[in-house]
């Protein structure tokens, strides 16, 4: 269903603009990264491509999804995940169920993923009772086991630790290379550079520049990306 | 002083005698008030889940109404519900006025409005941990407020709890539509009433001190199972 | 979830095997709560069920609104103590022919202190006078029942407004008498009761009875089926089963021999 197409998008709560008219082409393959300060409008963003918000102007276009519902065919996974108070098994299925599966397909399905995020020995316990860790993993399985075209991650290590970073670091990778289009925001830019494949900026509601990972940390288009760049590296 | 001695001896002579009469008096305390709390909860938990997640004109009204029924007095309720179920009602047909069955649906009607506020409250701070995660998994409202009754379900229990408690304490409304006839709608309050009617002061406290032992067990039980539940499912 | 729903499935089933079976050979007799407190219908009501089968359930209330909850068709029979009242239910067509059972007496209760000076007089009128003269605490039922009905009728043959000691020395407690008894007892007042509730009333305090005997203290008790003609469903056979019993010889001996210690309550006096 990809590409996506942002024309002239919008957002405003309360009287006060978030994004101020962004314009972008996501094209299928390579893993964006929305980088930018504080209060870019990054989560916002994402949340407007993901549907989660509407637009108060402009339009987000999937271009490739022909007749089916682009929000069948997309998932998210948030910076604290929201466990549902039953088995990590059954958190899983919640989402499958959902999509329409038939319950065997379902458990047959949670029980791939969990298998793959390493969390098989786990999936008859409460999903609350995981580590945090254990729980982001257990939120990768539940959107990545929908199928999506497409996988929006808003900061989805910023509460973990090294190690638990790296598990997701590399499971984020691996659904990647089976196909599925990335697109995260992070306030990591180790992180970025290991995971990206390119850079979509935001400063202040606006798309400053949209350029590919290596380019970007060593010479960056814009100068508040230059700025940023020195302020967050040490 | 003396007269609260006298109560609990006369409360102890109750228990230990296990008189037929209080036995069966107790259990159709407990049939209809709890009756009324199955019925009233099937009624107002999924009343409490749509307005938690709905959004439609008027609901801030029925919030603010909802609330404001919680503090009914059960003799107004009693007073309404004989009308409609007297023979000269609209429901007179029915042929329940002064019935067990007349009883539960006066307490259903006194309960719904506790465990529909009550529980829109709870829901409704849930919700706002769940919003974007259910609907990025493309829940719709109604599945949304499903779920969430179950994964708020054990603070739920202490609301429907609060609303049995609100049932069994309450004299007003069971006396005027059930007529505290002896042996077929006498229950621990009305009974508790008629012998302070009959000024046998330390037998109606000794009746309220049975009274509070059930519902005091209730709570234990309930306040046990929602620790033990908790610990395991987070 | 699934045992969640075992919980619920087996609490249902709970609540229905201790359900109260449903009794329909009944009828529903709307009485005062003169009747039912003093025991009376606990030493009547099985000797009948005994004997004919039908459960006789008894709403007990003050006259005034057991009459109203037999014009609404919510009772089969009335069985109160009101005369002039039932009788005015009987010609509006809600009853059929009243017939008279039994009778007991009011008493006057008062603390043994006995301010108005009345404790041995055997003439109630003279001692409201007099309760009124003094201004001593007077708890009234207030409550349209018959006794407050018997007891307004007093004060009216004593030349006294009690309407105009309100918020004085009268009180209405707008309760039974049991309450009113109970408001007496913790205000030391005067208080107008039947004989079989202040028999049967435990929490009596410094409260004797001060005044009794006099023929104006009469309380005669009527008995009558609701009228099938404005309420279909009123259980003719059944209802017009109880009124025949209870005027009957042995409805008669029955209440003839309730007695609390060696008090005999209620005098049946029906006319054959």
């Amino acid at each position: 269903m990809l590409p996506l197409e942002l024309h002239n998008l919008r957002f405003s709560a309360g009287g006060h603009p978030i994004i101020r008219g962004i314009s972008a082409r996501l094209e299928a393959g390579p893993r964006s990264i929305i980088l930018g300060p504080n209060g870019a409008g990054k989560s916002v963003l994402m949340r407007l491509c993901h549907g989660l918000l509407v637009p108060s102007g402009g339009e987000v276009i999937w271009h490739g999804a022909k007749g089916g519902d682009p929000r069948r065919r997309q998932a998210m996974v948030f910076q604290r995940p929201v466990m549902l108070r039953r088995s990590a098994l059954a958190n899983v299925i919640y989402g499958l169920k959902l999509a329409g599966k038939s319950p065997r397909e379902c458990e047959l399905r949670a029980q791939d993923v969990l298998e793959v995020v390493g969390l098989a020995q786990q999936a008859s316990r409460p999903a609350r009772v995981l580590s945090g860790g254990e729980q982001q993993r257990l939120a990768l399985a539940r959107a990545w086991a929908l199928g999506p075209d497409v996988l929006f991650l808003d900061e989805p290590t910023a509460n973990l630790d090294p190690a638990a970073t790296q598990e997701i670091e590399s499971l984020i990778n691996m659904i990647h290379a089976a196909g599925t289009k990335i697109v995260m925001t992070t306030h990591n830019l180790g992180q970025a550079r290991r995971l990206g494949d390119e850079v979509l900026f935001i400063d202040r509601g606006l798309l400053k520049e949209q350029t590919p990972i290596e380019r970007f940390f060593s010479k960056p288009a814009s100068s508040e990306a230059e700025t940023f760049i020195r302020g967050e590296l040490p | 002083m003396s007269g609260l001695g006298e109560a609990f001896a006369a409360a102890w002579a109750l228990i230990a005698g296990v008189e037929p009469g209080l036995v069966s008096i107790v259990l159709l305390s407990l049939q209809v008030s709890l009756s009324a709390v199955l019925i009233a909860s099937a009624i107002a938990l999924p009343l409490g889940a749509a307005i938690a997640v709905g959004r439609f004109p008027g609901r801030q009204l029925l919030i603010v109404l909802l609330n404001a029924l919680m503090g009914l007095p059960p003799v107004v309720v009693g007073l309404l519900v004989y009308l409609l179920l007297s023979r000269a009602g609209p429901l007179g047909s029915l042929g329940i006025l002064f019935t067990p069955s007349a009883m539960v649906v006066a307490q259903t009607v006194l309960v719904v409005p506790i465990i529909a506020a009550l529980s829109r409250q709870v829901i409704e701070d849930a919700w706002r941990e769940y919003d974007e995660q259910l609907r990025s998994l493309g829940a719709s409202r109604p599945s949304a407020a499903l779920t969430l009754i179950w994964d708020t379900r054990f603070s739920l229990v202490t609301i429907v709890l609060a609303g049995f408690g609100r049932a069994a304490a309450e004299v007003g409304a069971v006396m005027i539509v059930g007529g505290n006839i002896d042996g077929v709608t006498r229950v621990m309050t009305t009974a508790i009433a008629l012998e302070t009617s009959k000024g046998d002061l330390p037998l109606a406290l000794g009746l309220g001190l049975v009274l509070l032992a059930l519902v005091l067990l209730l709570n234990a039980l309930a306040a046990l199972i929602r620790e033990l539940a908790t610990r395991r499912y987070g | 979830m699934n045992r969640f729903r075992r919980l619920l499935l087996s609490l249902v089933l709970v609540l229905s095997v201790t359900g109260v079976q449903a009794q329909q050979n009944f009828i529903t007799v709307a009485s005062t709560t003169s009747t039912e407190q003093s025991g009376l219908f606990r030493h009547l009501l099985p000797v009948f069920e005994k004997k004919t089968g039908i459960q006789v359930r008894v709403v007990a209330l003050g006259t005034g609104q057991a009459l109203d909850m037999a014009r609404r068709g919510d009772a089969d029979v009335v069985f109160v103590h009101d005369p002039a009242a039932e009788e005015k239910f009987v010609a509006e067509g809600f009853g059929l022919r009243r017939r008279e059972v039994m009778y007991n007496d009011f008493v006057l209760v008062g603390p043994k202190s006995d301010p108005a000076k009345v404790l041995g007089s055997r003439d109630i009128v003279d001692a409201c006078k007099k309760i009124a003269a003094a201004g001593a605490p007077f708890a009234s039922r207030g409550d349209k029942s018959g006794t407050h009905a018997a007891e307004l009728r007093l004060w009216k043959t004593a030349g006294v407004d009690p309407q105009g000691g309100k918020g004085s020395w009268y009180r209405e407690t707008g309760s039974g008498m049991g309450p009113t008894l109970n408001t007496a007892s913790a205000m030391n007042a005067y208080a107008f009761t039947d004989r079989g509730t202040w028999l049967s009333f435990r929490n009596r305090g410094d409260l004797v009875i001060v005044v009794e005997g006099d023929q104006r203290l009469f309380n005669q008790y009527g008995v009558m089926l609701v009228n099938p003609a404005k309420h279909p469903h009123v259980k003719r056979e059944q209802g017009q089963a109880f009124v025949d019993w209870v005027v009957s010889p042995e409805g008669q001996a029955t209440i003839a021999s309730y007695k609390i210690g060696a008090d005999q309550l209620f005098f049946p006096n029906a006319k054959r």
